[in-house]
This record gives structure tokens, C-alpha cells and sequence, in this order.
């Protein structure tokens, strides 16, 4: 079962999330790897939590099973705690640390350091990323997800290139944006390579 | 990968594709002339793609009204010759079924392909209703895809299968399907050119009275053919490629059936849990191939079925059983191995076969105090309002009116419908009440108001509107019944992504089209009190509502005002906070629930990323705390 590789991704409508998913789809199927993912549209989408399911190789399903995610990839930091159903003890966790704080709610938004202390307590791969300040720095907010999607092909585990990320990238938005693009893939990479 | 690959892409490409995007590929390489839709989540992106591609596969499509006119659009353009394809999500079936009962009686010409996508978990429907019952009732048969590729091949062979038998063919997805995403290779496509000016080619229809027109002496006759198709399809379907074993073992003691994601499922727990189960995948599961499933019962002891949402394939299995003098025990919803309601994932399913297999490892993992206590502590992100949405202002404003006029919240009724606004249910707005289906708030307002002595306001968008709000309307009018109707006309329909509706002077191509009034609508069925109002000047709302409740007939309130997610608007420069002026009094916050205003620290915040410049908040601030930003 080499190269099976499962990613659970969330966050919140509208962070491009299912771009995301399907630039590391299309990557999988040119790098010749079964892929199959998972999304969900519709009432979802207006400001509610996003997720997307991608497994790679060999998989019919395109659901992952209770902890079984090699890596949880979360936009949001809440958000990351609503998908902990999926992550076992060798999941890494992959999240941005920049909150979006939801309207009309009765519960505070708790601390993103207490999630991050919370979090390596129980888990052994736990690694929160500024992403949302990366993505300034690359160019605009709004490259968050490329960021976030650069911090996964860091992963050594995961059997896509980061060659292969950015070819699909291309195939898949703008080409205006590509250089912002690569240069926050490379950052977010990076953030996790160190 | 660019949608007009879809077009272009040849024979033995690949793509990773959307189930829907899938389909449309499908729906190209069969050669269809003519499509349409009403948009439905989880089929709408169909639609969506199809809008783009239309002229370029030769395909006439429209967004019709409902799904009974795209039912009979459809129709039509098959029993002229054509072949046609209509879509819509599994609730659509019930709009379109009246149509839909017929053309099972009077056949096709050319191909027709119904689509629907049924939505187990109810992610974005109001119940889970099981299209496969449709086939049942109507006697068409029915493919089952479970995955992109299969969506694409089945919706292809659909339309040779409707031909063959000049009956309409249903494909069935859920959710999972049409949302999932895999790699689909490409086939051939049928060459559909335009024999005219048109870009879509043009059929003849060849009348034929004891074949189209379902009079009593015709229909008799016509459910006899009906019959004998049936029985001659399911020759086909224990034939078929896509009712095929799948075999794990030698051992024959366990079988298990299974269609849709459900096969997905119950094929990755038996393959990576070497578990002694061989699979009958059905994919063409009516006509029942009974044959085909008494041979593989034949040798087994026990059977499992897996499929979501209805037994349906359990209980054929089971008829087969009893007409056979099997003995085979059946495990599946009707004994509780697995449940009757919601989508099926690894887990359920791996819970159900373990009842028997035991192979789980039933240690659970349990997680820490300090983890378990932040997963509780979190706060829930439920789908809102947009920022700059103008129901917002509605719904606050209808609050107000009710409030000044001295009656208190259970004095009114509110009868929702489908769209964004039924997200009107949630506090500050609790406007959400009573709903039962498209259009339904009109009829609902005409019930309320002879049955109680509460006042009754009715909400319902442009679209839905057009789709099954006006005949209510007529109904009102005429049988004197004392109602308030808003009619939300954003200019959209907007929760399934933004297709046109008749209400915008654009069709379902980007065509130009005549733009239809809803005013001017309003007025022909006989209302004496319409009203088209801004949504953001809350003094107006909050003056027209106090005017409508006041009537003793029904009033109809149109609220005009652009969907924000419409792409091209100008927006207007984000509202700015006056730190010293504000009194703390949380009102912005907690009456508006705008996602763009929140308290951060004890301070508003207003998020200027998100923040639209509809201004009601500065209406709502008595104190002067919230200005028009420039």
C-alpha cells in the first residue's frame, strides 16, 4: 500500500478550498496515481465549514474513515478541531493560525495558542503555519491557499512532487497569478521544510 | 483544466473530473440536441456547465422554469427525434413526475435522459427522498453510478439504452457522486450538427395520436407496451456490464450486494480487510436483473446489501429469495445490520459487516480531557446570511413593523420557502415557520389564513417565484385569503450558484431574453396592493410592512435588490466604525447577525474584507456609531 496518501482539508466557505483539493487531484492523475476526493457544494458554502476528502491510490471511496487521514489540512483553527475525527497518532496537522471568527454565536472564539498547546498534547505532529501572513508576503491574502497547499507537498510522506503541485496549479487559475503562486507555495513549503 | 475540454477533449484523454462536469462529458459524447434544467443542489453544476458549453456541443439548453417544463422540454425534443437530457435534484422528480408518468406510457423517438441526484444526509434538501422508487413507479429503468467514470459511461449508455427501447432512461446519483471527483477517460463523441441556422440540429415530430396522447381508449394500450419493455430491458440488465461480480474469494458462504457509494464503500472495507466476501455490483438495478441475482445467491449462505437510502435492492433480493426457495439469510437495513436513513461512509458500513466478520479492532481511541473539553468549547459556523445581503434587511425590518404594530412574534406566521432565505430560521430573524416545498410559502399563506386568526407573512425568491409561486398566487387572489407575500427578488437564483431566471433579461446560453415582470405579474393575478421596495432603506421596509399587515387581502411585497455573490457589482466602500460614539449596546451584532460585524475584544470590529456597504447597520446604530465609508 505504498503510496497511499489520504488528506482531509478544512476550513471555511470561500478560503478556496476545493481549488485547492483539485489542483492536488489533477496532479495525482498526471503523476499516473489513482485519485479520488470528495466535496461539498451548496448551503454549505455560504459562510459555513468547507471540507474536502482526497485519497490517493487505489481507493473506490472517496470518504476517509474515522482516523484515517495521513494529514488533516486546515485553513482555520477552529476548524482543525471539527476535523480531529479524522486524524490518528501519526496524522500530521497542517493548519493556519488566522482566525475567522463566526457571526452569531453564543460560544467565545477560544485562544489559537491554547488550540496549538492543546493540540501537541495529545498529537505528535502538530504544525501550526502563519499562512495567512505568507500569503501577504507573497503577494496577496488571497494566496492563502497556495501557501497552505505548498505546506503539504512538504510532507515526506506525501507522493506528489512539488513540481507536479505547481504544473497543476498552472493548468488550473490564472496565469497572472503563477508567480504569486509559486512564491507562496515555495513559502509555505518552506514554513514546514524550515 | 478548462471547462471546454469537455468539448474538445478527444477519445482516450483524461481528466479529473466533477461527477456533474462528468456528466455533462457524457450527455457531449452521446450527441444531445437538447437540455434542461431547473438547478437543484447536488445537480446544479451540470447546469452551470452546460450554460457555459452549450454552443460550442451543438446542445440547445435552457434553464426552464421547473422541473416539469425542462421534463417536457425534454420530452417533446424526443419524441421529435431528438436526443434530450434533463436534470434536477431528486425533490425536482416530484415536480416533474406528473410529466414524467406520461412519457413512461407514450416512449420516445430519440434518447431522453433524466438525471437525478438524490442528497442522503440531506446536505442541502429537505428530505432524502430515494429516486429509485421513481423507477418503480414509473416502470423506467435505472442506472446507478458510483463513481466519476461510471457517471460519464452510464449517462452515454442511457441514451442508446432509451433508444433501444424508445422508453426514457433515469441515471440516479447522490451527493457523493455528483460531488466527488476522479479521473475519467474519455470516449467518442456522436456527432450532433446543426441541419439549420441554429446552432443545435432540429428533429421532426411525426404525430401519432395512439402513441402520444394518453386518452383513455390509448393509455390502456400504451401501459401494455409499457410491460412488455420492461420485461424485455431486464434481458438487458442481467446481461449488463454494469451488473458485474466482483470476486475477493473461492469461499461462497458470504456474498454482498451493493449499488452507488455504497459499493465504494463495502469494496474498500472487503478489499483491505481480506475479508472472504465477493461482491455483485448492480449499476443497472431496474428492471431487476432477478437472474443474474439468484446466481450469485445461489451458493451462498448469507448476503449482505449495501445501498443508500431505501431497501429497495433488498427487498427484490428478498422477492427473488421467496420466488426462488432460496436459502439465503439477508443482512442489510430491514434487520438493522445497517441504517434506513442518512449517506452510508467507510465507517457504518465497516460497523455492519463486523457484525458478522468481527474483524474491527474495537479499541477506540480515546482522546484527552483537555481535547475533548476544546472540541465542546468551539464554536459552531452555520451557513449565514451573507454580509450586504438584502433578506437581512427584510427580515429586520418585518421584525420591527410587527413590533409597532403592538403584535408579538407568535401573532404571525411565517412561511418560508427554498433558498438562502429559509436561512431566515436562525435567530436574531426566526423567520422560518412553516415550509413544505417549492412555491410553497403562497399556498401556505392561503391555508394559514382561512385556518387561523394569525397573520401570515409569506417569504419566497425571484426564482422560486417563477417556478411554483404563481398559480398559489391566482389561488389567493381569487378565494379572497388575507395574506402577506414577499417576494425576495435578488435578481438570481442564488443558492444554487447563480443561474438566470426568467425575472433577469438573460437566458440559460447568455443569450439576451425578455425580461418577465414580477410586478407586473403580481398586478395580472388580481393583487391590489404591490409594492417594489428597497431592502436597504429600512424606514420604507418597516412603512410597507405596517401597510401590508393593516390590509385585509393579499399583499405582495417585492424586495429588489442584487444578490451580493453576483459577480460585476460595484460595491460599495466598507461602513466605518466611530469608536467614541458607541454605547456598547451590541445591537449591530446581535440584531443584524452580519458575519462582516463582530465584537472582538469588547470592540466592534467590522471586517472590511467582508463588509459590502449596505448600510442597514447604520440605521440600526442609534447612536451614531456606524458611518458610510467613503
Amino acid at each position: 500500500m505504498d503510496n497511499q496518501y489520504s488528506i482531509y482539508i478544512c476550513g471555511v466557505g470561500g478560503q478556496g478550498i476545493i481549488k485547492t483539493s483539485t489542483i492536488i487531484g489533477e496532479a495525482a492523475m498526471n503523476q499516473g496515481l489513482d485519485v479520488v476526493m470528495s466535496e461539498i457544494h451548496g448551503m454549505s458554502q455560504r459562510g459555513g465549514s468547507v471540507s474536502t476528502e482526497l485519497k490517493i491510490g487505489g481507493f473506490n471511496s472517496s470518504i476517509i474513515p474515522k482516523q484515517g487521514a495521513d494529514m488533516l489540512l486546515s485553513f482555520e483553527p477552529i476548524e482543525t478541531v471539527r476535523g480531529l475525527d479524522k486524524v490518528n497518532s501519526e496524522t500530521k496537522i497542517v493548519y493556519n493560525t488566522q482566525p475567522i471568527i463566526p457571526s452569531s454565536t453564543n460560544k467565545p472564539y477560544p485562544s489559537v495558542d491554547s488550540i496549538t498547546k492543546t493540540l501537541k498534547e495529545n498529537f505528535k505532529h502538530v504544525l501550526p503555519v502563519d499562512g495567512t501572513q505568507l500569503a501577504i508576503e507573497a503577494g496577496s491574502v488571497l494566496s492563502l491557499n497556495m501557501v497552505l497547499l505548498g505546506a503539504v507537498t512538504a510532507d515526506d510522506k506525501f507522493p506528489l512532487t512539488k513540481e507536479s503541485v505547481i504544473e497543476a496549479m498552472k493548468n488550473n487559475l490564472k496565469p497572472k497569478f503563477h508567480e504569486m503562486n509559486i512564491k507562496a507555495i515555495e513559502s509555505g513549503y518552506k514554513s514546514i521544510k524550515g | 483544466m478548462n471547462l471546454k475540454e469537455l468539448v474538445t477533449g478527444v477519445s482516450g484523454e483524461k481528466q479529473f473530473l466533477l461527477g456533474n462536469e462528468a456528466a455533462v462529458r457524457g450527455v457531449i459524447e452521446a450527441g444531445v440536441s437538447i437540455a434542461a434544467t431547473y438547478p437543484g443542489t447536488p445537480s446544479s453544476e451540470i447546469g452551470n456547465v452546460l450554460s457555459v458549453l452549450a454552443k460550442d456541443a451543438n446542445i440547445y439548453f435552457e434553464f426552464s422554469t421547473n422541473e416539469k417544463v425542462a421534463m417536457e422540454v425534454a420530452a417533446t425534443a424526443a419524441a421529435s427525434g431528438l436526443r434530450s437530457f434533463t436534470f434536477m435534484k431528486h425533490v425536482g422528480m416530484n415536480v416533474a413526475a406528473d410529466s414524467f408518468m406520461t412519457t413512461a406510457y407514450s416512449g420516445v423517438n430519440g434518447g431522453m435522459v433524466i438525471l437525478s441526484a438524490d442528497d442522503p444526509s440531506l446536505f442541502s434538501s429537505q428530505n432524502e427522498q430515494d429516486t429509485r422508487n421513481y423507477a418503480r413507479l414509473s416502470n423506467v429503468p435505472i442506472l446507478e453510478p458510483s463513481n466519476c467514470q461510471e457517471v460519464k459511461d452510464m449517462v452515454k449508455y442511457a441514451f442508446d439504452l432509451s433508444e433501444q427501447f424508445n422508453i426514457p432512461v433515469i441515471v440516479r446519483t447522490t451527493t457523493r457522486v455528483s460531488h466527488m471527483r476522479g479521473v475519467v477517460e474519455f470516449g467518442d463523441i456522436k456527432d450532433n450538427s446543426s441541419n439549420n441556422d441554429n446552432h443545435w440540429k432540429r428533429g421532426h415530430f411525426n404525430k401519432d395520436p395512439s402513441k402520444y396522447v394518453p386518452v383513455p381508449a390509448f393509455a390502456g394500450d400504451m401501459h401494455i407496451r409499457l410491460w412488455d419493455k420492461v420485461h424485455k430491458i431486464e434481458e438487458v440488465s442481467n446481461k449488463s456490464d454494469f451488473n458485474a461480480e466482483v470476486n475477493f474469494t473461492e469461499d461462497k458462504k458470504y456474498g454482498l450486494i451493493a449499488s452507488s457509494s455504497a459499493y465504494n464503500y463495502a469494496h474498500d472495507i472487503v478489499k483491505f480487510n481480506n475479508l472472504n466476501v465477493n461482491i455483485l455490483k448492480l449499476g443497472f438495478s431496474y428492471p431487476f436483473p432477478q437472474e443474474k441475482v439468484v446466481e450469485f445467491l445461489n451458493d451462498l449462505d448469507e448476503v449482505f446489501i449495501v445501498e443508500e437510502v431505501d431497501p429497495i435492492i433488498e427487498r427484490d433480493t428478498l422477492a427473488c429469495i421467496g420466488a426462488n426457495s432460496l436459502n439465503v439469510q439477508v443482512h442489510g437495513k430491514l434487520d438493522g445490520t445497517f441504517p434506513l436513513y442518512h449517506e452510508f461512509n467507510s465507517d457504518i458500513v465497516a460497523d455492519g459487516l463486523n457484525k458478522v466478520f468481527n474483524f474491527k479492532d474495537t479499541e477506540s481511541v480515546e482522546f484527552s480531557q483537555s481535547l475533548e473539553k476544546l472540541s465542546e468549547d468551539i464554536p459552531s459556523r452555520a451557513p449565514v446570511l451573507c454580509a450586504g445581503c438584502p433578506h437581512r434587511a427584510m427580515y429586520y425590518g418585518i421584525n420591527i413593523a410587527i413590533d409597532e404594530l403592538g403584535m408579538k412574534p407568535e401573532d404571525v406566521i411565517f412561511a418560508s420557502d427554498i433558498g438562502c432565505y429559509t436561512l431566515g430560521i436562525n435567530p436574531p430573524y426566526n423567520a422560518a415557520d412553516y415550509l413544505l416545498s417549492m412555491g410553497s410559502s403562497v399556498g401556505d399563506g392561503c391555508g394559514f389564513s382561512v385556518s387561523t386568526d394569525q397573520k401570515v407573512a409569506s417569504f419566497i425568491g425571484d426564482s422560486t417565484f417563477f417556478h411554483s409561486g404563481v398559480s398559489p398566487l391566482i389561488n389567493a387572489v381569487h378565494n379572497k385569503h388575507n395574506f402577506v407575500l414577499t417576494v425576495l427578488d435578488n435578481r438570481i437564483t442564488a443558492m444554487t450558484g447563480g443561474q438566470p431566471n426568467p425575472g433577469i433579461p438573460v437566458d440559460g446560453m447568455g443569450d439576451e431574453a425578455p425580461e418577465v415582470s414580477i410586478r407586473k405579474l403580481a398586478l395580472a393575478c388580481g393583487c391590489d396592493y404591490v409594492r417594489v421596495i428597497n431592502p436597504f432603506n429600512l424606514d420604507q421596509v418597516v412603512k410597507t410592512y405596517k401597510e401590508a399587515f393593516e390590509r385585509n387581502d393579499t399583499a405582495v411585497i417585492i424586495s429588489k435588490a442584487p444578490c451580493t455573490l453576483i459577480k460585476g457589482l460595484t460595491k460599495k466602500p466598507p461602513v466605518e466604525f466611530i469608536e467614541g460614539n458607541c454605547n456598547n449596546c451590541d445591537k449591530c451584532v446581535s440584531a443584524l447577525a452580519c458575519p462582516a460585524i463582530s465584537k472582538v475584544n469588547g470592540k466592534i470590529t467590522i471586517d472590511k474584507s467582508q463588509c459590502d456597504g449596505c448600510n442597514v447597520c447604520i440605521q440600526v446604530c442609534k447612536y451614531g456609531a456606524l458611518e458610510a465609508g467613503r
